[in-house]
């Protein structure tokens, strides 16, 4: 609880406008290149987001390094993370909810099963239609697929994330103990999985589009793995990338036994992914 | 019955004959579940009046004496377990008293069996499309021509002098009294609802699914409701109006209407349809113009307008368009196949291979533009 | 490290007043001024949503078309209500919370301020984006505020642009609330235990965890949206094993629980204010607090009350309709306190109180219209029609709007260090309170009767209520310049406030001077530890 005493509170903070403003231009950017427009907006805001991060992140690197921060703001920090992390659950969380109520309430309404107008659903509007997952709707949109089996790439991937989920422990381990060569060299090898993993993502949707005819527009099933893997993808490619600006700090003899806040919430998050990717390789994958 | 609870009936009921004014309540309707929701509707309603009179009378009885300008010294008290379970249980036990009937008729109104006609209707930007599927008949119902001419924005047109201003349709459903009718609710385009107050039926028409509800109407007239789900820009113009007819003056208009043979594609009830003409034939200019100004007016221009000038940034316009002054394969498809993810439906299913052509021609030689050229119906009979 | 850290905040942490020039306002870190930011935007939106609720109404005073077309009035009626929730209410509530959070609970200011800043900041320019649409070729969006597919997929250019500025609010949304609930835990004062404080930091807490986990599920299915529209996936498409209803099933388990994060701080508003007027503790804290988390637990498991009519199971519509009723429960309670508050107190009547009891009577009309729409059978007759929308407005205006009106008047003294006019201020009351009944109790007639939502024209059976309402509209819309006026002699000057400035305050922000000093609680206060 509350030592004001030594709690740090900064007076000027310059960066979040610059936030707002590269936000702005990010997101009014894409909206223009969606309706036909170009490009170039939202690749300032963007660029201009990064740069942001980039300097206020930098900013408070600098403050901890100096010490400015008390076990209290230390506090605040995990907190954030942690409820942080909740939101990106629950954003996972409709994405899992729409498949499931694709999976067992709409796809079998359209083949005629369950109460109301099911049965009439299917005679009347679709009559023919069958539903099996993985499933691209009663007008087969998107044309013939294979679904994405869950051997090989799927199951190399799983290895993949949970090994890192280890080597990542592992380097938690070294730091605690203070030993930042060691983190580093785990951290190391950690990232070095992350983009492996997401290397073969990319593969797997090249396999995808080019030898399954498994595409986004693949009605449902195409909808919801490429949403689902997509998402989960980028949440891999942030996560490494926090995990390889960790890393570089350790190189620069930041962090110690006792003060690793930052490697600790990229650790936190990258078990999140690490999870979420569990529970689609189960539904997604195997199921 | 107890003296207490007969007393309790009594009362409701002339209360209910007090509050059961078109104008300002539920009205009762003319089917048994339109009769039960309506009871229920004025149950909890006066459950509701009666938590409201106690809960402020405490509070205001209390505002009034315990006010500081009359004295009033504050008391110290702040907590009591067991009031606090008393208004935690009370309102429980209301509740359930509400429940239960509310659970009954709700089971009532899900039993779509053993229904004698079925319904299905289609809900379209702008308009319903009723199909008897025990007879074949079909046809399109909109909002009343009058009507449409007088909504519009600086009409100058006085909308008082319709009785039944935007109520009224061109094609009302006819429905038979006494008999359980079923409906089947979709929809082509977006979600609309269809809404009959006095059947207490309101359902919403899915695109890509049915759903059902049923009604059985007790006394012949003409009930009036409307879409209820926002649909679009003219949402607010699309009623929906019941015909219900004694059964044999029922059985006597299935008679006359139900079509002799089968019906291939969804002919256009429009009264300018040309369906019947031979598709294989060549078509003169004028003929499909003249056609064609008809399909437009019914199936267009609530999104292109009357004039064809559109609504910039929502409906493109059909004067100078590029398209329809352009390659007829273009042309063609547009209005053929539609555009996903946008307001133009295909019409393929709406509209007879002659119908379309005309449609075509119209806009590519009328409402400004003078392309020149025709569109034969046997070009679309060639796409099916 | 903590050596250090001494070493530092001597000439970081104190001493420090203001920044000078327009600047600080964009820089600023301290919860006051962000606190001010806050609710004067809500105030510059509240206009600016009233204002297009104007144009409905006026719109809607005869029958027949008169100015506007009807795509201009969808769209009205859409920005209307995004502008209100996401523009008004929300931000109010956080601006109260950054005033009155950390002074309430003792701490210095928020937990993570340079985060709280850009909390702010994002929400000028999101709305930016959203009103921009209406200068739009196609104007802005159309499809009602809960943006249904597939009718939204048809918006024109405006589609991207809402959607994105749906995101770009949440970010806001969410990083607001991770803070404060950061700040509730970490930066009470020293042996302030959690029953210890007040219920406005209750009611936000329990709010900030819903909008963590609620504003996610709405990002997550406007992103579907997009996609659908952009992408090519179909997951509102039932051509392509879709379903338009599942988008409904989404939003709404968003978009319940937003209700109520719409009307729990407000609870906690007004627990503070009913026990200062009738200087009488707050009646049954303790069940107060459950009753909150109660209605919080419960908002997750109604959404569908508002499907009543998409065709669910029968069980489902069994099952929504009873634990909706359910949440009459705790929210009795909450009144039931309330009154028992007042009951034999020692009450006075200032503009504050008014507006307490004003919230406390046309919110019970609210929920109880709010129980009759949750039995399904007759929500099937409801739903849809100006039923709803009386409803909804009677729990939104007089119940959300009021209680930041009531917070206002009640704690504008502490703020700026001067009484506002006490007769204005009661003025402003009386005014919008009878305004404010005329416009929205003919509603409920008007529904039942058979007027449905989002019409822009209608029957001639329904024109005197209408005609009755828009008078209302323009009263009350006239009304609220009052409360301009009022605040903005308070800023200026007036009869200096004293420190406790209510003779039955109580709580820890009472006992700092008026105005609050910059930095509140440089040393936590004593009566904790
Ligand atoms: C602040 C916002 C707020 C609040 C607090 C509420 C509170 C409630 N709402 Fe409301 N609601 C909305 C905002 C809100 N609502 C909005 C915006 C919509 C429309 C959205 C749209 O479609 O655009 C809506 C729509 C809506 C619907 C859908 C209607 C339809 O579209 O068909 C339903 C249906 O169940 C409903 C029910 C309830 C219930 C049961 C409560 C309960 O929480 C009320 C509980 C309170 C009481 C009951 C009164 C006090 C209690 C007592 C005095 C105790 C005694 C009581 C008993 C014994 C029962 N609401
Ligand atoms: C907190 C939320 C909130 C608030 C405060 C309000 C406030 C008001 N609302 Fe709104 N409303 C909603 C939330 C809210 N509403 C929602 C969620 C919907 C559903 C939308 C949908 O269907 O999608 C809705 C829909 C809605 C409708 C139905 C529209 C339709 O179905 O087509 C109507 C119609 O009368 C209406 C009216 C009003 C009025 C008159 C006010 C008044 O209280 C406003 C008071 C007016 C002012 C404060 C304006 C002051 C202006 C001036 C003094 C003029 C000067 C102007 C400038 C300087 C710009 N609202
Ligand atoms: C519900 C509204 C609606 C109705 C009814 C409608 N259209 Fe359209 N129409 C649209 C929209 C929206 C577009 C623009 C599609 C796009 O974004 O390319 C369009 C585009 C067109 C175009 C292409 C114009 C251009 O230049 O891009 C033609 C031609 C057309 N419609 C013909 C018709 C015909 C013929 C009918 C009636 C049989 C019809 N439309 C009915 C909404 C409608
Ligand atoms: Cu169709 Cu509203
Ligand atoms: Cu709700």
């Amino acid at each position: 609880m509350s030592s004001p005493s030594s709690y740090y509170i900064p007076h000027e903070a310059k960066w979040p406008i610059v936030g707002s403003i590269a936000l702005f231009a990010f997101f009014a950017g894409f909206a223009s290149l969606l309706n036909g427009g170009s490009w170039i907006v939202m690749a300032i805001g963007a660029a201009l987001l990064v740069y942001m991060m980039v300097r206020w992140f930098g900013q408070v690197i600098a403050e901890s390094e100096n010490g400015q921060y008390s076990a209290q703001v230390d506090v605040s920090f995990r907190m954030s993370m942690m409820w942080f992390i909740f939101s990106e659950v629950m954003f996972f969380g409709a994405f899992f909810g729409a498949l499931f109520y694709a999976r067992t309430f709409s796809g079998p309404w359209l083949s005629g099963m369950g109460e109301g107008g099911a049965a009439a659903t299917n005679a009347v509007l679709w009559s023919g239609f069958d539903y099996v997952w993985p499933n691209n709707g009663p007008e087969k949109l998107g044309g013939a697929y294979d679904a994405m089996h869950w051997f090989p790439l799927p199951v190399l991937n799983t290895l993949i994330l949970l090994t890192s989920g280890v080597t990542c422990t592992i380097a938690h381990h070294a730091i605690k103990h203070g030993d930042r060569a060691k983190m580093v060299r785990w951290l190391l090898a950690t990232c070095a999985l992350g983009f492996f993993f997401v290397i073969m993502q990319a593969v797997e949707y090249y396999e995808a589009y080019a030898h399954l005819n498994l595409k986004m527009s693949t009605g449902i099933y195409g909808s919801t793995f490429f949403m689902l893997t997509g998402f989960h993808g980028f949440h891999v490619c942030m996560g490494a990338i926090i995990l390889l600006i960790v890393m570089l700090r350790g190189t620069r003899k930041h962090f110690s036994a006792t003060n690793h806040f930052a490697f600790e919430a990229a650790a936190w998050y990258w078990h999140f992914v690490d999870v979420v990717w569990l529970g689609l390789f189960i539904f997604v994958y195997i199921l | 019955m107890s003296l207490i609870s007969r007393v309790f009936l009594v009362a409701i009921l002339s209360l209910t004959g007090l509050a059961a004014r078109a104008d300002i309540n539920m009205p009762v309707g003319v089917t048994p579940i339109s009769k039960e929701v309506f009871g229920l509707h004025m149950l909890i309603f006066w459950i509701c009046c009666v938590i409201g009179v106690l809960v402020f009378g405490v509070m205001f009885y209390s505002m009034f004496k315990h006010r500081k300008s009359k004295g009033a010294v504050a008391a110290d008290f702040h907590e009591s377990t067991v009031v606090e379970i008393i208004w935690t249980a009370v309102p429980l036990v209301i509740l359930i008293a509400m429940a239960i009937p509310a659970a009954k008729t709700l089971i009532a109104m899900e039993d779509t069996s053993d229904a004698e006609v079925t319904v299905k209707i289609t809900g379209y930007q702008w308009k319903w499309h009723y199909e008897y599927l025990d007879s074949g008949i079909n046809y399109y119902s909109s909002l009343d021509a009058e009507h449409n001419a007088a909504r519009q924005v600086g009409s100058g047109i006085d909308v008082g002098q319709f009785e039944n201003y935007l109520k009224e349709v061109d094609n009302p459903l006819v429905l038979p009294v006494g008999k359980k009718v079923r409906f089947l609710h979709t929809s082509a385009d977006v979600i609309h609802s269809w809404w009959v107050p006095d059947l207490a039926v309101k359902k919403d028409a899915i695109p890509g699914f049915i759903n059902e509800n049923w009604a059985l109407i007790e006394e012949p007239g003409t009930y009036r409701g409307k879409c209820t789900e926002l649909c679009g820009r003219d949402h607010g113009f699309m009623p929906v109006v019941v015909e219900a007819l004694p059964a044999d003056e029922y059985d006597a208009w299935v008679a006359e209407n139900a079509p002799v043979e089968e019906v291939q594609v969804t002919e256009s009830a429009s009264a300018t349809a040309v369906a019947s003409v031979d598709d294989d034939r060549e078509w003169n200019m004028e003929e499909l113009v003249a056609a064609g100004e008809g399909v437009y007016v019914t199936h267009c221009a609530s999104c292109h307008q009357a004039d064809g000038a559109g609504l910039a940034g929502a409906f493109p316009a059909i004067t100078g368009s590029a398209i329809a002054t352009g390659d007829h394969a273009a042309h063609i498809d547009i209005v053929y196949a539609g555009k996903t993810g946008t307001a133009m439906a295909a019409f393929a299913d709406r509209l007879s291979n002659s119908d379309m052509a005309a449609v075509l021609t119209y806009q590519r030689n009328a409402l400004g533009n003078s392309v020149g050229d025709v569109i034969q119906p046997s070009a679309i009979k060639a796409l099916r | 490290m903590s050596t250090a850290a001494a070493g530092h905040h001597d000439h970081d942490d104190h001493d420090h007043g203001p920044a000078k020039g327009w600047t600080r306002w964009l820089y600023t870190t301290n919860h006051k001024d962000i606190g001010t930011l806050y609710l004067l935007f809500a105030l510059v939106m509240f206009f600016i949503g009233g204002g297009m609720a104007l144009i409905i109404r006026a719109e809607l005073f005869q029958p027949g078309l008169q100015l506007v077309d009807p795509l201009f009035f969808n769209s009205m009626t859409t920005m209307h209500a995004l502008v209100m929730i996401f523009g008004v209410v929300m931000p109010a509530f956080v601006g109260l919370a950054n005033w009155m959070i950390p002074m309430m609970i003792g701490g210095p200011d928020m937990a993570l301020p340079r985060l709280n800043n850009w909390s702010f900041w994002i929400m000028p320019f999101a709305f930016l984006l959203l009103l921009s649409t209406l200068f739009m070729e196609g104007g802005g969006p159309a499809g009602g505020w809960t943006l249904y597919a597939p009718l939204s997929l048809q918006g024109g250019n405006s589609f991207a642009f809402v959607i994105f500025s749906i995101h770009f609010m949440g970010i806001s949304s969410v990083m607001g609330s991770i803070n404060i609930v950061a700040t509730i835990f970490n930066m009470r004062a020293p042996g302030m235990s959690l029953m210890q404080m007040p219920l406005f930091v209750w009611t936000w807490l329990i709010t900030a965890y819903l909008l963590i986990a609620v504003i996610p599920v709405l990002a997550g299915a406007v992103t579907m949206l997009l996609t659908d529209r952009f992408f090519g996936t179909s997951f509102f498409n039932a051509a392509g094993g879709g379903d338009p209803v599942m988008y409904q099933h989404i939003f709404w388990f968003f978009g319940h629980p937003e209700v109520y994060i719409l009307i729990l701080p407000a609870f906690g508003i007004i627990s503070s204010i009913i026990p200062t007027f009738a200087r009488k503790p707050l009646f049954g804290y303790a069940s107060m607090v459950y009753a909150t988390a109660s209605i919080a637990f419960l908002s997750f498991i109604v959404w569908a009350h508002h499907m009543f009519t998409v065709g669910m199971p029968l069980a489902g519509e069994m099952f929504f309709m009873f634990a909706t009723m359910m949440i009459s429960v705790p929210t009795g309670v909450k009144v039931f306190n309330w009154i028992a508050t007042m009951w034999r107190g020692s009450m006075t009547f200032e503009t504050p109180m008014l507006f307490a009891i004003g919230f406390l009577v046309m919110f019970t009309i609210g929920g109880l219209s709010g129980l009759m729409l949750a039995i399904t059978p007759a929500d099937i007759q409801y739903h849809d029609t100006y039923f709803v929308v009386a409803h909804f407005h009677y729990v939104l205006v007089p119940g959300a709007i009021y209680s930041i009106m009531a917070a206002t008047y009640y704690w504008m003294p502490k703020w700026t260090g001067n009484m506002y006019d006490e007769k204005w201020g009661k003025i402003h009351f009386w005014v919008s309170t009878v305004f404010l009944n005329v416009l929205f109790f003919p509603m409920h007639f008007v529904g039942l009767a058979g007027m449905p939502r989002r019409i822009p024209d209608y029957n001639l059976q329904f024109a005197d209520w209408n005609a009755v309402a828009t008078i209302g509209a323009f009263g009350f819309g006239f009304s609220q310049l009052i409360f301009v006026w009022v605040i903005y002699k308070c800023i200026k000057g007036g009869e200096k406030a004293t420190d406790e400035v209510w003779e039955g305050a109580d709580g820890l922000e009472w006992t700092v001077p008026s105005p609050a000093p910059y930095h509140t609680f440089e040393k936590p206060p004593a009566q904790y530890s």
